[in-house]
């Protein structure tokens, strides 16, 4: 089993590469990716049950990323995992390459489905999740939703059905950074009780740190059966740009480019914390 | 049931017995016995739509989402994903102008063989104003990359055009009408991909309609037959791909084209007709007939079809007008 010092070396490896791909392509979503770190590592390293020389098996476990500007710190790990090439993060958003800012499900093996337009993917993870149990098959589908995604109303219709079709095969986890394009969340359009807005809607909740593996780990490994019928959602508490501490909760990091000072600076920070053992 | 109806009757539920046309719930049913991948969605109108049969016989393949149609498109293409081929239905102003982005991003981007069942299109919701009309459709869907548009024109084409493309490859929009549709075919008919069907021989002028205009242009044709006025009338069954062939060969062989649409004439069949002319460089007479650039008054479908010209007297009008 990968342990929690792994999976955390893992989160500031995608940190780091997400600086690089942003270099590559002059301009990127750091911050977003960084708040999900994290959560992309336990997913891909230890819950997702996937086989990356098969990416259509039936039976494997769905993952959509609502929040698809997030796609940046993915890629390394489909990449890693051997969904594609490698070289093809040398040319990341380049002309005809495969990977966009946002993903592309029929050109990048490993993405479930295409995002970017945030507020449709819950309700696609709702089609999945309802078509396994029509074939009976015993996957789970797993959507991931920015914070600021919530301000969509598709998403309440899309968590209105979950509850209404007893998904207990879907899981929402909402990377909960706190911010969005003009600022804070809360002061953008506010959006708390997030737990109690999706218990409202017949949700069960976990509320975890999503900076902290071994809590991830725990929600994960700790969801009801999909054969139940309850959908849970996990609130992961996300900081915007963890792990270099100039961009945490720094909104003008949502999209950005940084200079030769400021690149070597971040990552050092990162490499300084990927000892064993190192806190993530 | 209750007292007969006459054709300005509007009540879907009291009227339900004059919707012969409606027929595609019936239609999918009957396919649902002959495969199992076939599922059927709506938004809280399976009556209005007569799906409620299809729910009936196949209620394990039958998904209502409640009046929330953007989340059902994307349910349906999660459902796609899973090897299902979904029909979703709703009416074609929902279908095509609520949920545009999610046609395009959902299920035209994603390649995904979701079937949109777009019914009540045009002016066809009548009195219920616009809100419920869609007169723009065409033009939305006929822009979106890798979506096929269709328009059966009765309800032997709707079964053939359900049939026919139930294998192809991405998503399919199917613009249908309010299911009262006179029939245009004894029989069901046989339909080419990216083709017109002819209805209708002829050599002075061709009539190019789509939906309820397939009707109204053969029924202005006889009453133009007896003016010594040969009409061809083209079904433009299907609307993309486009039967650029057909097009080119009515302004060679023929004196004038006339397209018939219960649709905005921006953005529409007969802007479809403009666009292979004017890319082929052929020059011919050309009249558009549809609705004006407006919203369309409040009326029983049948009032506003005479209103606007949708019928074989404003039809045969337009034909005659054009041949000066």
């Amino acid at each position: 089993m990968t342990t929690d010092a792994e999976l955390a070396q893992r989160a500031q490896w995608i940190r780091l590469e997400t600086i690089r791909l942003v270099d590559v392509a002059g301009s990127g979503h750091y911050a977003s990716a960084f708040s999900a770190a994290e959560l992309f590592a336990v997913l891909y390293y230890d819950t997702l049950h996937i086989r990356p020389d098969e990416p259509a098996w039936p039976d494997r476990d769905r993952f959509l990323l609502g929040k698809g500007h997030a796609a940046i710190g993915l890629y390394p790990v489909l990449a890693d995992l051997g969904f594609f090439p490698t070289e093809w993060l040398d040319d990341y958003t380049r002309l005809g390459s495969p990977l966009g800012d946002h993903p592309d499900m029929t050109k990048v093996p490993g993405i479930d489905f295409s995002s970017g337009s945030i507020g449709h993917n819950l309700s696609v993870g709702v089609g999945m999740a309802l078509g396994a149990r029509m074939q009976r098959r015993d996957h789970r589908t797993y959507v991931m939703l920015g914070d600021g995604e919530l301000h969509e109303g598709q998403v309440w219709e899309a968590a209105m059905a979950a509850s209404h079709f007893e998904l207990g095969n879907l899981v929402a986890i909402v990377d909960a950074n706190g911010s969005c394009l003009d600022g804070p969340t809360s002061e953008v359009m506010g959006i708390e009780p997030i737990t109690g807005r999706f218990e409202a809607f017949g949700w069960r909740t976990v509320e975890i740190d999503g900076h902290d593996v071994a809590a991830i780990r725990a929600a994960l490994d700790a969801l009801p059966e999909p054969t139940s019928i309850t959908p849970t959602c996990v609130i992961a508490r996300t900081v915007k740009g963890k792990g270099v501490s100039f961009m945490e909760d720094a909104p003008e990091w949502h999209l950005g480019f940084l200079g030769p000072a400021d690149r070597a600076a971040a990552e050092q920070e990162l490499r300084a914390d990927t000892s064993p053992g190192g806190g993530a | 049931m209750s007292a007969p109806m006459g054709e300005a009757s509007w009540n879907v539920e009291t009227s339900s017995h004059l919707l012969d046309t409606m027929v595609f719930g019936e239609e999918l049913a009957d396919l649902a016995e002959e495969r199992d991948d076939v599922v059927v969605l709506t938004a809280d109108l399976m009556t209005s739509n007569r799906t409620d049969e299809f729910w009936r016989r196949h209620p394990d393949r039958y998904v209502n989402l409640g009046i929330a149609e953007q989340n059902m498109m994307g349910v349906a293409a999660g459902l796609a994903t899973c090897g299902f081929v979904p029909y979703v239905s709703t009416f074609a102003s929902f279908a095509s102008l609520l949920c545009a982005e999610h046609l395009r991003t959902d299920l035209a981007y994603t390649r995904l063989p979701v079937r949109v069942l777009a019914h009540h299109a045009g002016i066809s919701m009548g009195f219920y104003g616009t809100s419920h009309h869609a007169v723009e459709d065409i033009a939305v869907t006929r822009s979106i990359a890798h979506l096929t548009v269709v328009a059966p024109c009765d309800a032997a084409a709707t079964r053939a055009m359900l049939r026919s493309t139930i294998d192809q490859p991405g998503p399919v929009y199917v613009r249908l009408g309010r299911g009262r549709e006179r029939a245009v075919y004894d029989e069901l008919p046989t339909f080419e991909r990216g083709r017109f069907v002819r209805v209708r021989e002829g050599s002075d002028v061709t009539i190019i309609a789509t939906g309820i205009g397939v009707r109204a242009a053969l029924d202005a044709a006889a009453k133009l037959a007896s003016d010594g006025i040969d009409a061809r009338v083209e079904d433009a069954a299907y609307l993309k791909p486009f039967d650029e062939r057909s097009v080119l060969a009515a302004a060679r062989e023929t004196a004038a084209v006339v397209t018939v649409e219960e649709h905005n004439v921006i953005g529409g069949l007969g802007t479809a007709v403009a666009e292979v002319l004017a890319r082929h460089g052929v020059a011919t007479r050309l009249a558009l007939h549809g609705l004006p650039d407006d919203y369309a008054l409040v009326a029983p479908p049948s009032h506003l079809y005479r209103h606007y010209g949708l019928t074989a007297d404003g039809v045969a009008a337009r034909v005659r007008e054009v041949l000066g």
